[in-house]
């Protein structure tokens, strides 16, 4: 009795297997794949798409935001461990247990980064490996932004080749095959599961200076999934040895050309390849979606917005009442705004993990700028007449502040609060990177698979939103703005 | 002898450069009012900062009512009545809010407040509806007005006023003047008054203290300025404004 009780409760409180994905096509396939396999085993699984580049991705999974998720050995030799010495495999599985890591299957296939030109270019020049690049300095380089930076990409291949540094661009991935095919690239990084390396008959080049090393498939877990949840994890452990390049491939040419559903492509290989027949998972209908997508996004909003209301009009208040201080204030919330919000994202991962708390935080933090600045300006701005005629009623200085200074300063306060909002409602949609949802969600999506209804679906309800915010805030005024500051400003 | 209202003992203030204000000494008797007089820059509205206490003198001492007086002194302030240059009204509030703002936050009841602006509007001649306005929708003299019933409200011992018919057309400036000697009177206040105008400054003065470069260059009626100027300066400022005097008819 007392056993069957904890069983039934182990079981409610059986924890999700909580998987994660890259912010590229082939990342989520795999990640519906693996949330699907994962949750065939009866266990519940949810899949945190499309999360963000590597780090953001990597991270959440050492904070035990994520449990598995797909990586490329390649990028953990070089670009996640890059600093240690990893010479075989055992190497690399000893570096990840020392992180509480573990490879749950090597997939099968492998993935490299390449370098690829369109055949006439490449044919009419000669060039048939990336040596045969330097010959031709004057060659217009498109690589994604990840490429550039990492360790495993663009500096290793300039360093093994001595490539000129002149003319290279960081771009997305998707948009770097459009800008190629249309003639304003002529090289691309590649992965070399690309559907577009077909589609639009490129030349891989070789590597003939072996500088990428090899990329293999595999899923990382974290090892105290073994314990929590055994059953998901031997049905991934199944995915060993299940895809083949050629697969991988196809499913990759199924989203992104035909724009089919990562989800579906996932579902339909995990009944075919692995033999788990599931029922297909209902998508939601658009109105669903964007009633979601739209809580979500309000919920970032309202919370970041809230957070900086509080905690940035007191902050001007006191950057006006005492002037240094005050610079020091108004120079620290101005530093954040310069802080790439990406970067801002990222930083606050390993604070934060994934989900809406990091989102809400640099939001919070981009908030602050206006309405600290309007608010200070504000009360300084006052007529000094104002001012002195104040202090001359004997009003001290908290009751000054309350029944003269603010009230004088409201216009200006409410001004720097609808900047903050406006700024905030679009600035959310980069929190779908860190697994936030939102409009950010749909536009994310959208890019990669280069589909415009997609973009629109987050894009519009976006900026309908923030035009919502703008009128709302218009009321506001009407509302709090005392009534002789409106007849005088006419 | 009764003591003195207001004390300012060699008072002085120093600015960037050379110029500075004091030493001067003054004290204001009860019952008594004082203008202070002199041509633009002579340090007449800093002088009157100090003895509000809202600027504290490089040296010298300011008393009110016996008590050292300074920036921090908020109730003490309470005690002076101050109309500022302009008005100095705030503009998100009605006439009637301005004039109750501190009585309401002392706590006053509200039957105490509407009594109190009554009998005040009544001694201004503020017209009732003016009290609803807000300052934008004011005409300057009633501005002017407000702020007088505003600086009376709690019944200070002294009422400052800083040039508070300047800004205004010569009708308006002839009907205030004759009302604020009417309200001078009826409150038997102590009253400290900036002006540069002469004849204003008799009019609503028993003391004139003329100033010139932060210095008193001559103190006492105008009957003693005009008769027994002590510098040449006092003879030219009370000439200046005896042009205006009409010839007489013959």
């Amino acid at each position: 009795m007392t056993l069957a009780a904890a069983l039934a409760l182990a079981a409610l409180a059986a924890p999700a297997v909580k998987v994660g994905s890259k912010a590229f096509t082939e990342s989520d396939v795999l990640g519906e794949i693996v949330a699907r396999v994962a949750a065939s085993s009866g266990t519940a699984a949810v899949h945190r798409r499309a999360l963000g580049g590597t780090r953001v991705v990597w991270e959440a999974l050492t904070q035990g935001e994520i449990d598995v998720y797909p990586e490329y050995t390649g990028t953990l030799v070089r670009e996640i461990l890059a600093g240690e010495r990893i010479d075989d495999d055992a190497a690399l599985r000893r570096a990840l247990a020392a992180r509480g890591v573990g490879v749950a299957a090597v997939l099968g296939f492998e993935n490299t980064y390449a370098l690829g030109m369109r055949r006439a270019a490449a044919e009419r020049l000669g060039i048939r490996a990336i040596s045969d690049l330097l010959r031709h300095p004057g060659l217009r380089f498109g690589f994604t932004n990840e490429f550039v930076d990492r360790a495993d990409g663009w500096p290793a291949l300039r360093s093994r080749y001595a490539l000129s540094a002149s003319a290279v661009r960081g771009l997305d991935h998707d948009l770097a095959y459009r800008a190629l095919a249309e003639g304003a690239l002529d090289v691309v990084d590649l992965y070399s599961t690309d559907a577009q390396i077909a589609q639009l008959d490129l030349v891989v080049l070789d590597d003939d200076r072996r500088a990428f090393p090899r990329y293999d498939a595999v899923i990382l877990q974290r090892l105290d999934l073994d314990a929590r949840a055994p059953a998901a994890v031997a049905a991934i452990r199944r995915l060993a040895g299940a895809i083949t390049a050629g697969e991988m491939t196809a499913m990759n040419a199924r989203v992104q050309l035909e724009h089919a559903d990562p989800g579906e492509v996932a579902a339909a290989f995990v009944a075919r390849g692995l033999g788990l027949a599931q029922a297909p998972a209902a998508r939601d209908g658009l109105a669903r979606r964007v009633a979601d997508r739209t809580l979500e996004h309000l919920v970032l909003v309202a919370v970041a917005l809230t957070g900086a209301i509080l905690v940035a009009v007191p902050l001007g208040i006191l950057a006006a009442r005492r002037p240094r201080l005050g610079r020091l204030v108004l120079a620290l919330v101005g530093v954040v705004q310069t802080v790439p919000s990406l970067a801002l994202l990222v930083f606050m991962i390993p604070l934060l993990g994934i989900g809406a708390r990091p989102a809400i935080a640099a939001l919070f933090l981009y908030g602050l700028l206006p309405i600290v600045r309007n608010t200070h300006a504000g009360l300084t701005g006052l007529a000094p007449e104002l001012r002195e005629s104040a202090e001359a009623l004997g009003l001290p200085p908290l009751a000054r502040l309350r029944l003269v200074e603010l009230p004088l300063a409201t216009p200006a306060i409410l001004a720097g609060v609808k900047t903050s909002a406006v700024i905030t409602v679009g600035t959310a949609t980069l929190g779908a990177l860190v697994g936030a949802g939102g409009y950010g969600q749909p536009i994310l999506t959208g890019i990669r698979l280069l589909s415009v209804p997609l973009i629109l679906e987050g894009a519009v309800p976006a900026a309908l939103l923030a035009l919502g915010v703008q009128g709302l805030f218009d009321l506001a005024e009407q509302l709090l703005v005392p009534p002789g500051l409106r007849a005088e400003r006419g | 002898m009764a003591q003195p209202v207001l004390e300012l003992h060699q008072v002085t203030k120093r600015f960037r450069g050379p110029a500075a204000i004091g030493p001067v000494s003054l004290t204001v008797s009860r019952g008594e009012a004082v203008a202070l007089l002199g041509p633009s820059g002579a340090g007449k509205s800093t002088l009157l900062r100090m003895a509000l206490g809202l600027l504290r003198p490089d040296d010298g001492e300011v008393r009110f009512l016996g008590a050292p007086i300074g920036p921090a002194d908020h109730a003490a302030r309470r005690g002076i009545g101050y109309v500022v240059q302009g008005g100095g009204l705030f503009p998100h509030l009605t006439a009637a809010a301005n004039t109750a703002l501190v009585a309401r936050h002392l706590g006053w009841p509200a039957e105490r407040v509407r009594a109190r602006l009554a009998e005040l509007a009544a001694l201004a001649r503020l017209p009732a509806d003016a009290l609803e306005r807000h300052p934008g929708a004011l005409s300057s003299g009633q501005a002017q007005r407000v702020s007088l019933i505003r600086a009376l409200m709690l019944d200070p011992e002294l009422l400052v006023l800083d040039e508070p018919l300047g800004a205004l057309d010569p009708i308006t400036r002839a009907g205030l003047q004759e009302d604020l000697r009417t309200a001078f009177r009826a409150v038997s206040k102590t009253v400290v008054l900036v002006t540069h105008d002469l004849a204003e400054a008799a009019f609503l003065a028993d003391r004139l203290v003329l100033l010139r470069d932060g210095q008193v260059v001559q103190a006492g009626t105008l009957e003693d300025l005009a008769r027994n100027p002590t510098d040449p300066f006092v003879a030219r400022f009370v000439g200046a404004h005896r042009t205006l005097v009409l010839p007489e008819a013959r």
